[in-house]
């Protein structure tokens, strides 16, 4: 069973603040066009080069890796560093918290496929399965855009009272509530 | 040290939107077809206690203001935002909990996650053509809060940050009176109150 609100709540808001007294703002998108880098560069080792010009001392043939004197570039050759960490240990996290949890659902994971898509669209695995990739695809090309994530933007950045954070979480909530209502009815 | 800490707080992080429900898809699409208002509840809290301690944090001196990392507001914002508002909805997983969700939710969450790394390839891709579009131009002066923090531009220069700060997050506490009553027993069982 999951924590009641005002529990969940006051434990989110000491976890996003605990992260910025201590670090920085929490944030995750950024991580998966690391994740994409570690394993183009292994593909093709030309991708990321050492480059003392650099501001970060790494360049990239890739125009986005190369942003910000090579910032991204950089922790992809070095993918023990603060942020990639962070989000490696989420899962970890997220499995205690699960684990720990003694009125979940038994078996593991504790349901194939969300309940909530059985009862729109039947049991097909395949179609929820194709679903949960292209809602990803589009997830993450739309964070990268926007330069954050619910995280990064929506709780870091209205937390902070940053002008970008208030604008993401409308723009997010006034497209996905018609488009959550569409798919799966209310 | 920063590994260690990263390792702890990343941690502490998907342990908590485990136990808050966030990495579960049927809680995050009950909540944005409006039929459970326990998550919403949740992120206000959670985004109001976090913002009240911060300023007053850094009122105080205990927090650095070097810490603070505010995103640059352009139309990138706004397409980006109801592009992920849209797939946040098929899916029910945003970045952050997909991760949180790995083991919990299984193949379920490793196909976000493949979609993901998928999405955010393609992106990684486009970005040399869209870098210089107006897509990317500032609006409201680029890194702009509405509350003082000494190191961004203010939309409220006047007045010392933590009140306009302290407000708002009160107003985002108070705000989850004005949405509907949750039971918040039931909330793996949610069959029992269609």
């Amino acid at each position: 069973m999951y924590w009641n609100w005002k529990t969940g709540g006051v434990i989110l808001g000491l976890t996003f603040f605990l992260a910025v007294a201590l670090v920085k703002p929490i944030g995750v998108s950024t991580q998966f066009v690391i994740a994409d880098g570690i394993v183009a560069g292994a593909v093709n080792p030309d991708l990321v080069q050492r480059d003392d010009q650099a501001k970060s001392g790494f360049r990239s043939t890739n125009a986005y890796l190369n942003k910000s004197g090579g910032k991204y570039a950089k922790s992809v050759a070095n993918p023990v560093n603060y942020g990639f960490i962070f989000v490696i240990f989420m899962a970890v996290g997220g499995l205690l918290g699960h684990l720990m949890d003694r009125n979940r659902r038994p078996g593991f994971p504790d349901s194939p496929i969300p309940d909530v898509h059985v009862q729109r669209f039947g049991h097909s695995r395949t179609l929820r399965f194709a679903l949960a990739f292209f809602g990803g695809v589009i997830v993450l090309a739309g964070a990268r855009l926007a330069g954050g994530c619910s995280s990064g933007h929506m709780m870091s950045g209205i937390m902070q009272t940053s002008v970008s954070g208030y604008v993401f979480a409308a723009a997010a909530f006034l497209a996905a509530i018609p488009t959550a209502m569409l798919i799966y009815r209310r | 040290m920063q590994i260690l800490m990263a390792v702890i707080l990343g941690a502490l992080f998907g342990f908590v939107l485990q136990r808050i429900g966030a990495a579960d898809p049927d809680k995050i699409i009950d909540m944005l077809r409006l039929r459970d208002p326990h998550l919403m509840k949740t992120i206000l809290t959670g985004i109001g206690v976090g913002s009240i301690l911060l300023f007053i944090g850094l009122a105080l001196g205990l927090v650095d203001s070097g810490h603070l990392s505010v995103k640059t507001m352009d139309w990138s914002v706004v397409f980006g935002g109801a592009l992920m508002g849209v797939g946040w909805a098929i899916s029910g997983y945003c970045p952050g909990t997909g991760v949180a969700a790995t083991f919990s939710k299984g193949l379920d969450a490793l196909f976000f996650l493949l979609g993901g790394l998928t999405g955010a390839g393609i992106y990684t891709l486009l970005y040399g053509s869209l870098a210089d579009t107006f897509l990317m131009n500032p609006l409201f002066g680029g890194k702009m809060t509405l509350a003082q923090t000494g190191i961004y531009s203010a939309l409220l220069p006047k007045i010392p940050g933590w009140i306009p700060a302290v407000i708002i997050g009160v107003l985002f506490i108070v705000g989850t009176i004005l949405l509907p009553k949750t039971d918040s027993e039931p909330v793996n069982s949610r069959d029992s109150h269609v």
